[in-house]
């Protein structure tokens, strides 16, 4: 895990299914800066996946996940 | 990514509370990847996009065996299909279904189509579905455009995904 990662935003999708997460860590990178890091907490195991989908397909980069319990934390860095 | 974002073009056709979620969740979704989405919505797909009809949207067990029984824990107590034409059993299943639907936190029909208008989904009215069912403008969201299937195929010709809902 990165600890010198400095995170902008914390956004709780515990316990939230597919689309509300990508909803709203769309809505959350959006209102940051570019290189500014978004810290997203989920419990649904589809979201292991659609992370992935999700940095292929915006080019916003997941700089680090790891998993405690059943959370699943990923952070995620504004690219452009 | 190419220059140009990658398109998402649906039909969506049906106008049951459980069919009403499968295009909205994939309009929602890609436009947070930075698709263009759009939607066309024709014959009873249409009242998803009408003030009124949306707020009645029902899921019916009649022939569709998948539905559970009322109680999971009792499997015995599954209606048989045929019951599904007593009064009451559409709204009990459609009850059901929103319980579920509030219990996993899922947004309604409306707050997701909500999400779509906030995201610049297009949101096609199908015009031929309008003149038969006599539905107008005023009757549907003000971010409803009224279109034909020429519309529709000029946005879904350029689409990377299309899909029949």
């Amino acid at each position: 895990m990165n600890t010198a990662v400095k995170i902008a935003q914390t956004l709780d999708c515990k316990g939230l299914l597919c689309p509300v997460p990508i909803i709203k860590l769309a809505k959350a990178v959006k209102a940051i800066q570019v290189g500014e890091v978004v810290e997203m907490l989920a419990t649904d195991p589809g979201s292991v996946p659609d992370m992935d989908a999700f940095q292929r397909q915006t080019g916003h980069e997941i700089v680090s996940r790891d998993q405690q319990g059943d959370v699943f934390r990923f952070l995620v860095r504004k690219t452009k | 990514m190419g220059d140009r974002p990658k398109r998402l073009a649906m039909v969506a056709s049906k106008g049951t509370l459980d069919m009403a979620y499968p295009p909205l969740i994939l309009a929602t979704t890609a436009a947070s990847m930075g698709w263009e989405t759009g939607i066309f919505f024709t014959f009873y797909g249409l009242d998803l996009l009408h003030k009124e009809r949306i707020k009645h949207l029902q899921v019916s067990p009649i022939g569709n065996p998948a539905m559970p029984p009322p109680l999971p824990a009792i499997p015995a107590l599954k209606v048989p299909n045929l019951l599904g034409v007593l009064p009451g059993m559409t709204a009990m299943a459609t009850m059901m279904m929103q319980g579920w639907m509030a219990k996993a936190k899922m947004p309604t029909v409306q707050e997701m189509l909500d999400l779509c208008v906030d995201a610049d989904v297009k949101l096609f009215a199908c015009a031929t579905t309008m003149g038969v069912m006599g539905i107008k403008q005023a009757d549907l969201i003000p971010a409803a455009q009224c279109a034909g299937a020429t519309t529709f195929l000029d946005f879904a010709g350029d689409a990377s995904v299309s899909l029949f809902i």
